[in-house]
């Protein structure tokens, strides 16, 4: 069980509360939601391996759980990167473009503390973000990232989508990943505006389909910017 | 023809038919996708697993078929609004070309997924019965009604998602199209909000703001996943209702959608 302590530590500290009851019906609402937490559960008890001490390793479990876990992780990643860059604008930042943004990092924000939210007790800790590879003072910088981790939202959700048991959970990845598709379309329009790019050759397929990618791709993709270590073996199973 | 005819509810496959959706058949399927495959090949592969998983629901193909009557919609809008001459501002034509070519393409993949069971091509009355006379000659009206499509298509194909959760394949297959329909609505958007001076529009879905009421109704919901969101990290409502996109019914969109129909 040390694992699975030390995953919920933060938040069993910081949200005493946080299995309400309103928390506690909405994990209950489907038979396959109880199971997929009495899965998760399970599976960390039954985790023999030694955790070393200091290994900070994130696991964000498995089943539905460990989807929504997923989610969480990249809307904390969103969030956090959005946050830095209202909280550091970068030089020339027009009016427009800083609506636009702020829009955005609310939205990462709401995702983020929703997700946080509906898992309760079963959500991962906060994760230790790094972004020393983005230079904030700097447009193009700022606005690759942003277009790069929007994007990868679109593929990451379009790719967890067949691992979602619930229905009602399927359904709620699928009212956030469109507007994930959103800001995608917007950051690539600000960067080259009027153009094909808001759905460019390079990301839609010839069969006008966006991405679809698995999570442990997803996982290895963003690596760079998480310090915290993430185990996604069991999202979905 | 009658639209609401061809559309049978998905939602009568029962666990019969769910039980005909063979994870073998899927796993098959899966890895003749394999790693790399040509991307203009998976129509094929597509076709090949409808027909298999799908030979004996009816339901099943009337879902399939209820896109590609949307598909067929959006497609014929473009091909209409990029043909009529001096509509369409040179600087925006590069957006509405590629909004064509994704729709192009869908109907292009749903009619080969589907091939003899696919429904022909309706004929369309884009000034919706007078509604939108000048959609051809007025540019502002066309990129209200673009707006509306799109806005529209991210709506039924996420009104879709749980119908398809018995194929994982074709669930994955429609959530791909559901996002780049997300991303010319959000282009559509702003465009519109930029031609009629409204600052209330933006790309994400404030409330239930946009140009044709009935597209937006429901929007404004409040409720994710049985928890209230008043309040959430501090943000208004409008915030928090830009970061959900809500679903419609099959019902709501025929709704919407019949009078296009000629």
């Amino acid at each position: 069980m040390n694992k699975m302590t030390e995953t919920h530590e933060k938040s069993l500290k910081d949200e005493p509360q946080m299995l309400s009851v309103v928390n506690r019906r909405f994990f209950l609402r489907s038979a396959g939601v109880a199971t997929a937490m009495g899965a998760f559960i399970l599976g960390a008890c039954k985790d023999d391996d030694p955790v070393m001490e200091g290994d900070m390793t994130v696991d964000l479990g498995s089943g539905d759980v460990g989807v929504l876990n997923y989610a969480y992780a990249l809307e904390q990643l969103e969030a956090a990167f959005y946050t830095q860059l209202i909280a550091t604008p970068y030089s020339g930042m027009s009016d427009m473009e800083k609506t636009i943004l702020t829009d955005i990092r609310d939205h990462e924000i709401i995702h983020r503390d929703f997700f946080k939210k509906a898992l309760g007790n079963g959500a991962i800790k906060d994760l230790e973000v790094n972004f020393s590879s983005i230079d904030f003072s700097k447009r193009d910088s700022v606005l690759g990232a942003a277009k790069l981790f929007e994007d990868t939202g679109v593929k990451a959700y379009n790719g967890a989508g067949k691992l979602i048991k619930s229905a009602d959970y399927l359904l709620l990845a699928g009212k956030i990943v469109s507007v994930e598709a959103r800001h995608a379309a917007v950051i690539r329009d600000l960067l080259n505006p009027k153009s094909a790019d808001f759905a460019g050759d390079d990301i839609v397929d010839n069969n006008g389909f966006d991405m679809a990618v698995a999570p442990s791709d997803i996982l290895a993709a963003v690596k760079g910017y998480v310090k915290t270590p993430i185990s996604g073996n069991n999202v979905g199973k | 023809m009658d639209i609401f005819k061809l559309i049978d509810d998905f939602q009568k496959v029962d666990g019969d038919a769910a039980g005909r959706l063979e994870y073998a058949s899927r796993r098959q399927f899966m890895s003749r996708l394999g790693n790399k495959v040509a991307t203009v090949a998976a129509p094929m592969a597509f076709a090949s697993v409808v027909n298999k998983a799908f030979a004996q629901s009816a339901g099943a193909v009337d879902v399939l078929n209820y896109a590609l009557t949307l598909e067929y919609l959006e497609d014929e809008f473009y091909k209409a609004g990029l043909a009529a001459s001096g509509l369409i501002p040179a600087s925006d034509r590069a957006l509405f070309a590629q909004i064509g070519k994704h729709e192009t393409a869908h109907v292009a993949f749903l009619k080969s997924a589907l091939g003899s069971k696919a429904i022909a091509k309706p004929n369309f009355d884009f000034q919706y019965k007078g509604a939108f006379a000048d959609v051809f000659t007025n540019y502002k009206t066309f990129a209200t009604v673009s707006s509306a499509l799109e806005d529209t298509g991210v709506r039924a194909y996420k009104g879709q998602a749980g119908a398809l959760i018995a194929d994982p394949q074709i669930l994955e297959y429609a959530l791909q199209v559901h996002s780049v329909e997300a991303r010319h609505a959000a282009v559509a958007r702003r465009l519109v909000a930029s031609l009629t001076g409204n600052a209330a529009m933006k790309g994400w879905i404030t409330n239930n703001e946009g140009a044709v009421p009935a597209v937006y109704a429901g929007e404004e919901n409040m409720t994710q996943g049985g928890v209230d969101l008043n309040g959430l990290a501090g943000k208004s409502k409008a915030a928090i209702t830009e970061a959900f996109d809500e679903p419609l019914t099959k019902e709501a969109v025929l709704a919407i959608a019949g009078p296009f129909l000629a």
